[in-house]
């Protein structure tokens, strides 16, 4: 029965979220401009109307969860985005899978952030929640879900399936519910990926913060104010959102096929390229608390990283990118909302910017170059300019629309090979930063002049000099560029060390969050560098066949075609195709599909035999067991050296009815290195279409050609029970023994031929690894000989890649070493507001 | 002239240098039939074509060729001025090949008869956004 109830609750929600937001905006806005005898009301008012708007926004998102939750099909959102087969953790994933979702994620993290503004602020909540109430408008009325004729304000999560699909049943049945949903993208079901969107939300969510803090600053003429509680806010703002591109590049890893962890494509760039402006805002900031000086740039750059997180979510959700990225959104016609949106927060921050621009305090101080602040100057240009040199090409198809709006024509394609393109460019701003990170340090934390300068740089650079000397010669680093990336990267990591060592030394690790960020920035340049400079190809093709004789270029193929146990040299290794295995609910590792027969029911299949693990038997023979996912097969590839099995990986793969096949790389971890393996290709999933059979005549004992394998027949054998059938007296029953030898497996077959009365039944043996059903056709006692009739398919294989990532574990150290560095500046920036908070002073 | 100046020319120097780049470096989209004179002419620069596979009457994808070793494969591609071109990809089939409704193929002619792409870009309009429903989940 359809539940129209539920979503009328979850709509009647989002319109309450709506309206109380506007007037909690007015309210804190009436708060600001009111006399002092006025606030405390006016305040009161406000925060119960904020409280309102939170507690509806935090029951959107319970009642969309609880429609993919229990399973309402009737729901187009439920429908779309999940499935009943899916695990509870994938089902947040459904969540958050179409955009009305994640737009849910951001207003939630919105109303979070926004609660602790309220609560650790004293003069700043008003002006600062009136910016973040006009957000939440914005945001809430992105699933209004609201048509007037033309006009289409949202769309809403909690439309029902029949009021938007034009399928027949609903005219015979409008009250018809589907079985099942058509479930989750696959390429989301992984763990990662119920993790990272929240992350990279909130990372967006609290771009907002600084910014409001900005308005308010500008709006209240606290122009040099804002700074102090804005700036944990903003190292808060880097880490999460820098936290949530490496999670999604790590998703990207270890579950996407392009073999990489970053792929230069629009959606990456589109949230890379707000985050660099925040880190460049970080230093002008910073600088500015030391010496008053780069508060105009803070405030354009403050501004700039908002509007970016606007755009970057323009880019993905308005359809523009269709053509050239492979994981944007459709276009939900929201886009002229969102532009809407972006244009109404720049044109207020450009407005409120030059109102004040003259009174902005400006140091008329020529900045020395042996001054930090040039240096830091330096560094955020930097910071600038590889934004630029990202979101420029990252926007052609936003000029190709803008042309077109025009009644041009313009045909202008991104880069084609995008990755090519931009390293050309960011590899030299990221040697760049590295070298002002390590020579910016000595000046942030000594006064200097030429000669401190090289008394203080002397020893660092002679050390990491002497350091990339052996890690070029050691790793055989002999591109050019690439040893300037290695000795820029040992260069930052000593100088900072230094810094560091100093820093703990008068134990105040308190002021250490800078040194460590900008270590982990030397780590990643090195990871990065060795990981994708050298990376390499190791399953490449040898058959050296040109593909047509018109056509002499020999291309390299880059994947490798693996019979099932037909072993294979892969430049040190020799690997095998061993077949296909399941994942089973309370089962360590993998289990063969051959001991498995599905049932009609999703993920349970029967046991053929028992399913032992390492000694301890799980499940036995003829009990049910629970699949995980059975869509998924873990295709078991053993890799050799010198005969000796190394390790076993099992790439997953999933045969998708609209997707095709979804493949999830395996990696070998080592630790210098990763061994990486996905499967490209693999065999048909359908039910095989058997050969017409071949008819082969056997005595015990001889060995025989069955199509392409040597097979023993070792002998027949009299049963006294066959499993499933009733013997009746007289009834003959007899197994015929097969050993088909396939390189070094030998495979037993054993069809059944059984005789009651004058007819008689034959059981065939089916092997769907080798693609081989046999039958008993006939045993004549006077030659005795078997006959026996084979029908053939192909047999099974795996199309597979495998690359090898020397020291990527470099890069996730130095991802890991630099968040740390910003969760260390947050603490001090933090305490630092509070206490200047507690004496009133802020 | 002042430090700040300089710095400024400096940062403008760099970000024209950016701009260059990116338009010299920028493909375009193009129909199979300036590709070719492209080819003709020298210029072995990869560019986009956007189109369709072909398709008998029934609907279902003609011309596609799996190499025997299913590594790589050829398949016919429409543009959008109606040029058919066999395109040879060195890879193994893209998983939704056959469900695309368009695809773009980033790459150039290696002679007369064979463009190779290097990437091949998909489209289909299932994959993010369901739209309809489909019959066998009723």
């Amino acid at each position: 029965m359809i539940n129209t109830f539920i979503g009328n609750l979850g709509h009647f929600m989002v319109i309450l979220a709506f309206v109380s937001s506007l007037v909690t905006a007015y309210s804190y806005y009436q708060y600001t401009v009111v006399s002092e005898i006025e606030k405390a009301s006016w305040r009161k008012f406000s925060r119960v109307f904020f409280y309102i708007h939170a507690i509806s926004a935090v029951s959107i998102a319970a009642v969309l969860f609880y429609i993919i939750y229990t399973f309402r099909f009737e729901y187009f959102y439920a429908y779309s985005h999940a499935s009943k087969s899916l695990p509870v953790h994938y089902m947040i994933s459904s969540f958050w899978e179409g955009q009305e979702g994640s737009f849910i994620l951001w207003i939630f993290w919105d109303v979070i952030l926004g609660l602790v503004l309220i609560h650790t602020n004293k003069s700043w909540e008003g002006p600062v929640m009136v910016v973040f109430s006009l957000v939440q408008a914005f945001l809430v009325s992105m699933i209004l879900g609201v048509v007037i004729g033309d006009l289409k304000i949202g769309s809403s999560p909690f439309i029902l399936l029949r009021e938007v699909a034009n399928a027949p049943i609903f005219e015979v049945n409008p009250d018809f519910v589907p079985e099942d949903g058509t479930g989750l993208n696959p390429l989301l079901q992984n763990i990662w990926m119920v993790i990272h969107p929240p992350t990279l939300f909130l990372g967006y969510a609290s771009t907002l913060v600084p910014f409001a803090y900005l308005m308010a600053g500008l709006w209240t003429g606290r122009f040099k104010e804002w700074i102090r509680p804005a700036l944990p806010w903003t190292i808060f703002s880097a880490l999460i959102l820098g936290m949530g591109i490496i999670m999604g590049a790590y998703w990207a890893y270890v579950t996407l096929n392009f073999g990489g962890y970053w792929n230069w494509d629009p959606v990456e760039n589109a949230s890379f390229v707000p985050w660099l402006i925040i880190v460049a805002a970080i230093h002008t900031m910073i600088t500015f608390k030391k010496s008053s000086t780069a508060l105009k740039t803070s405030i354009v750059l403050v501004t700039l990283q908002f509007i970016l997180v606007l755009y970057a979510t323009f880019l993905v959700r308005s359809g523009v990118l269709g053509d050239t990225s492979v994981h944007s959104f459709t276009d939900l016609g929201l886009s002229g909302q969102l532009l809407i949106y972006l244009f109404f927060f720049m044109f207020v921050a450009i407005y409120f910017s030059a109102r004040s621009w003259n009174k902005i305090p400006t140091s008329e101080k020529e900045a020395s170059v042996y001054s930090r602040e040039f240096w830091i100057f330096i560094g955020a240009t930097t910071l600038g300019l590889m934004a630029f040199q990202i979101i420029l090409p990252t926007s052609i198809p936003v000029f190709n629309a803008i042309v077109e709006a025009f009644g041009g024509i313009s045909n202008m394609a991104p880069p084609a090979d995008p990755v090519t393109f931009y390293t050309k460019f960011q590899l030299w701003f990221g040697v760049v930063l590295a070298l002002l990170t390590a020579v910016g340090q000595f000046f942030w934390w000594k006064k200097m002049d030429k000669k401190a300068l090289k008394n203080a740089l002397a020893t660092p650079y002679i050390i990491s000099l002497l350091l990339a000397a052996v890690i070029i010669t050691v790793a055989k680093v002999f591109n050019i560029a690439y040893m300037v990336i290695v000795l820029a990267g040992t260069f930052t990591i000593v100088a900072n060390a230094t810094i560091l060592a100093g820093l703990l030394k008068k134990s105040t690790f308190k002021l250490a969050g800078g040194s460590l960020a900008h270590i982990g920035l030397g780590l990643i340049l090195i990871g990065v560098m060795f990981s994708s400079g050298y990376s390499d190809v190791i399953s490449i093709n040898m058959s050296g066949l040109t593909y047509k004789k018109d056509w002499e270029d020999e291309l390299n193929k880059e994947n490798v075609l693996l019979w099932i146990n037909k072993p294979l040299q892969m430049k040190d290794y020799e690997v095998v195709y061993r077949g296909r295995n399941k994942k089973l609910e309370g089962v360590p590792g993998y289990v063969s599909v051959n001991k498995l027969e599905s049932t009609d029911n999703i993920n349970e299949a029967i046991a053929l035999e028992d399913i032992t693990i390492d000694g301890k038997t799980y499940h036995k023979k003829g009990d049910k067991v629970n699949i995980v996912l059975e869509e998924n097969s873990y295709f078991e590839i053993e890799y050799y050296q010198d005969q000796k099995l190394q390790f076993t990986l099992f790439p997953m793969s999933q045969p998708n009815p609209t997707m095709g096949l979804i493949s999830s790389p395996d990696s070998k971890h080592f630790l210098q290195k990763d061994l990486y393996t996905h499967v490209s290709a693999i065999n048909s999933y359908e039910d095989p279409e058997w050969s017409e059979g071949n008819t082969y005549e056997a005595s015990p004992g001889e060995q025989f050609h069955l199509g392409d394998y040597v097979t023993t027949f070792e002998g027949g054998e009299v049963l006294n029970e066959v499993e499933g059938v009733d013997l009746e007296e007289g009834d003959v029953a007899v197994k015929a023994k097969l050993t088909v030898h396939d390189h070094d497996m030998n495979i037993p077959l054993e069809p059944i031929f059984l005789i009651r009365g004058n007819s008689v039944g034959k059981i065939p043996s089916i092997n769907n690894d080798l693609g081989i059903k046999v039958q008993v056709d006939n045993i004549s006692p006077e030659t005795n000989k078997f006959s026996f009739k084979v029908n053939t398919y192909q047999k099974d294989y795996v199309v597979m890649k495998a690359l090898v990532k020397p020291h990527i574990n470099v890069l996730w150290i130095g991802t890991i070493i630099m968040l740390i560095g910003f969760g260390v500046a947050i603490y001090r920036r933090y305490d630092e507001f509070v206490k200047m908070r507690d004496k009133g002073l802020e | 002239m002042k430090k700040g100046h300089i710095l400024g020319l400096g940062i403008i120097a760099v970000a024209i240098m950016i701009i260059i780049s990116s338009i010299g470096d920028a493909s375009s989209y193009e129909s199979f039939s300036t590709a070719k004179e492209m080819a003709n002419s020298g210029d072995d620069a990869p560019i986009h074509v956007v189109g369709q596979l072909t398709k008998d009457s029934m609907g279902t994808v003609t011309g596609l060729e799996v190499s025997e070793d299913k590594t790589s494969f050829t398949f016919t591609m429409i543009d959008n001025d109606g040029t058919v071109q066999q395109v040879y990809y060195n890879e193994p089939v893209p998983s939704d090949f056959i469900r695309s409704e368009q695809v773009v193929v980033i790459g150039a002619y290696k002679n007369e008869n064979m463009f190779v792409a290097d990437k091949i870009l998909m489209k289909c309009p299932s994959k993010y956004q369901e739209t309809e429903l489909k019959t066998a989940s009723m």
